[in-house]
């Protein structure tokens, strides 16, 4: 063992909260039926403000991002810093939108996005096609938060796939069990030590590196700004800005997000959560700085960490810095945290795509069950959500992951019309939105592939002036500018105004 | 009407041409980088302002 100290403690963590995990199933169930699938799949929606903030900020801020965000700031520099505007711009749309949404939720029994959109405008195949995006673009998240996991465990010399499977086998278990109810005790401890792990660093590593000032002043210049726009052109700047607003209205539409947001207790937990959930943002921008730390700390030239630079690339720029800086035990701490940052999304996507393929699939398309048979079905798709995981990361090379979840984010905001716009208006109609929807993915995909499924900026040339843009932002412009155009056409053919089974009275 | 501060939160965390700059610099910190941490706790607030003015003390 390469490190011993920090291998057993790591150990030890993980193993305690996978069976924190088990111990999950009675907790805040308030007497409720496990087999009803609101309770095993929304946790009875009644986690008051604080279990909503760990669940929320656990599920959001994944071990996925709190590997792949310093790393980017590490190999590319300033771009990998667009993390704070945009984890500062999803808290006014989750203040706005969410508490009406959740009001209608809980008044029509709705677990999923589609079905909100389902009951909106009576259309199964607009739910179905919000649905299939939201598992879809869930795959490959699910993904990365193994690679994010088999990061920490390959750092620490640790050889094989074996804890990686044995840790999601008995994730895979727990989840069956417990519910929405074990990540939201685990998310608990696991963001304690990630709190724990990023004071820690903060205040340790820049003494060691002669404070922030010197830090900086270790940052090649071109790393340090993003590069002035050149003239006729908005060059990095609206490159950056639309990355940040793209992917703030992207977040809250994977269904795992939308999970721990239906999972609250009310409107008003949901509303305080977004004056206190930035907290995880000032968290995120800390970490985000160590791949600066690890920068100025010159890990990549060290010769104990060359074999780690070679098999993870940027990703190992975080677990060579702790490596370098803390004891062993230390180590053992954060390296956990950041696995057991993996396992709480983990969880909650398995159990939030399970959601949608028994509600909008499922009991529409194949075969509508009784409660108990509805909770079967949902407990058996996250099995194989967690096991097809497992599967894609063992036979597919990860570079393919990133590209995979690259493309899930574009795909993921083009459900922004049908879901978010539709919680304020009923102006659409269904089946144009679903056309909106169809332009939006398709338009997405080949710009996506035309930049090679590396890039997710793409330059558009308007009146003579370049303008680039995150793909996602242009193409569900384009997705609502479709809907809109088509939606009085389609009215006066097939008028749909009619199905609406919710009423204002359900959002207020 | 209080919501035009959400609005704000927007302003801050786009002004892109404003805030990629080195100085002024705050504890050895480029402008660039305390500017866009400063935006997380001061967007926080105004979501603040906006809950407390609106919020009318109904169960959760």
């Amino acid at each position: 063992m390469q490190y011993p100290a920090a291998s057993i403690v790591f150990f030890v963590l993980v193993v305690a909260v996978l069976v924190l995990g088990f111990a999950a199933s009675r907790w805040q169930s308030g007497g409720g039926d496990l087999g009803h699938i609101e309770e095993w799949g929304l946790g009875g929606r009644r986690f008051g403000t604080w279990v909503s903030w760990f669940l929320i900020g656990g599920d959001a801020y994944t071990a996925y991002t709190f590997i792949a965000i310093p790393a980017l700031m590490f190999g590319a520099g300033a771009v990998g810093f667009f993390a704070m505007p945009y984890t500062v711009l999803i808290y006014p749309i989750l203040y706005v939108v969410f508490p009406r949404l959740w009001r209608v939720a809980k008044a029509k029994g709705y677990i999923t996005g589609p079905e909100f959109v389902r009951g909106r405008y009576g259309n199964r195949w607009l739910a179905l096609a919000i649905g299939g995006t939201g598992i879809l673009a869930t795959m490959p998240y699910i993904a990365l938060q193994l690679i994010g996991m088999q990061t920490v465990i390959g750092a620490l010399g640790l050889p094989g796939h074996v804890p990686l499977i044995a840790a999601f086998a008995v994730l895979a278990a727990f989840t069956w069990t417990a519910g929405l109810r074990a990540p939201a005790m685990i998310s608990i401890v696991k963001d304690l030590l990630i709190y724990l792990t990023v004071i820690a660093a903060i205040i340790v590593i820049p003494r060691e590196l002669g404070g922030f000032g010197a830090i900086f002043a270790k940052v090649p210049a071109q790393k340090l700004l993003l590069a002035a726009p050149p003239p006729g052109s908005a060059g990095a700047y609206s490159g950056y800005a639309t990355l940040a607003l793209g992917s703030a209205m992207a977040l809250f539409l994977y269904p795992h997000t939308m999970t721990g947001i239906l999972s609250a207790a009310g409107p008003r937990v949901i509303k305080r959560n977004a004056v206190l959930l930035p907290a995880y943002s000032l968290l995120l921008g800390l970490l985000a700085l160590m791949g600066f730390m690890a920068l100025a700390a010159g890990v990549r030239t060290m010769p104990q960490f060359a074999a780690g630079f070679a098999e993870y690339g940027a990703s190992y720029a975080v677990p060579a810095l702790l490596l370098n800086a803390f004891p062993g035990w230390f180590v053992g701490v954060a390296f956990g945290a950041i696995a057991i940052g993996a396992l709480v999304p983990a969880a909650i996507m398995a159990i939030a795509s399970a959601n949608i393929f028994t509600r909008d699939i499922w009991t529409q398309f194949i075969h509508s069950p009784s409660h108990k048979g509805e909770t079967l079905v949902a407990k058996l798709f996250a099995i194989v959500m967690v096991v097809g995981a497992v599967a894609f990361i063992l036979a597919i090379p990860s570079a393919y992951a990133v590209q995979l979840q690259l493309l899930g984010g574009m795909w993921i905001i083009q459900t922004f019309p049908a879901v978010i716009l539709s919680v304020f208006t009923r102006a659409f109609n269904g089946w144009a939105l679903l056309a909106g929807w169809a332009v939006g993915i398709a338009s997405a995909t080949w710009l996506a592939a035309e930049n090679h499924f590396t890039g997710s900026i793409w330059a558009f040339h308007v009146l003579g002036y370049t303008l680039p843009s995150y793909i996602a932002l242009a193409t569900v412009l384009l997705n609502a500018a479709v809907a809109a155009v088509l939606s009085p056409v389609f009215h006066a053919i097939a008028d749909d105004r009619g199905q609406d089974e919710t009423t204002e009275a359900d959002y207020a | 009407m209080i919501r035009i501060l959400l609005f704000l939160v927007f302003v801050l965390a786009l002004a892109v041409p404003f805030f990629n700059r080195a100085e002024p610099t705050l504890f050895g910190f480029p402008f660039f980088y305390w500017y866009q941490i400063a935006i997380v706790p001061a967007g926080s607030l105004l979501i603040y302002l906006v809950y407390r003015a609106e919020d009318r003390g109904e169960a959760e």
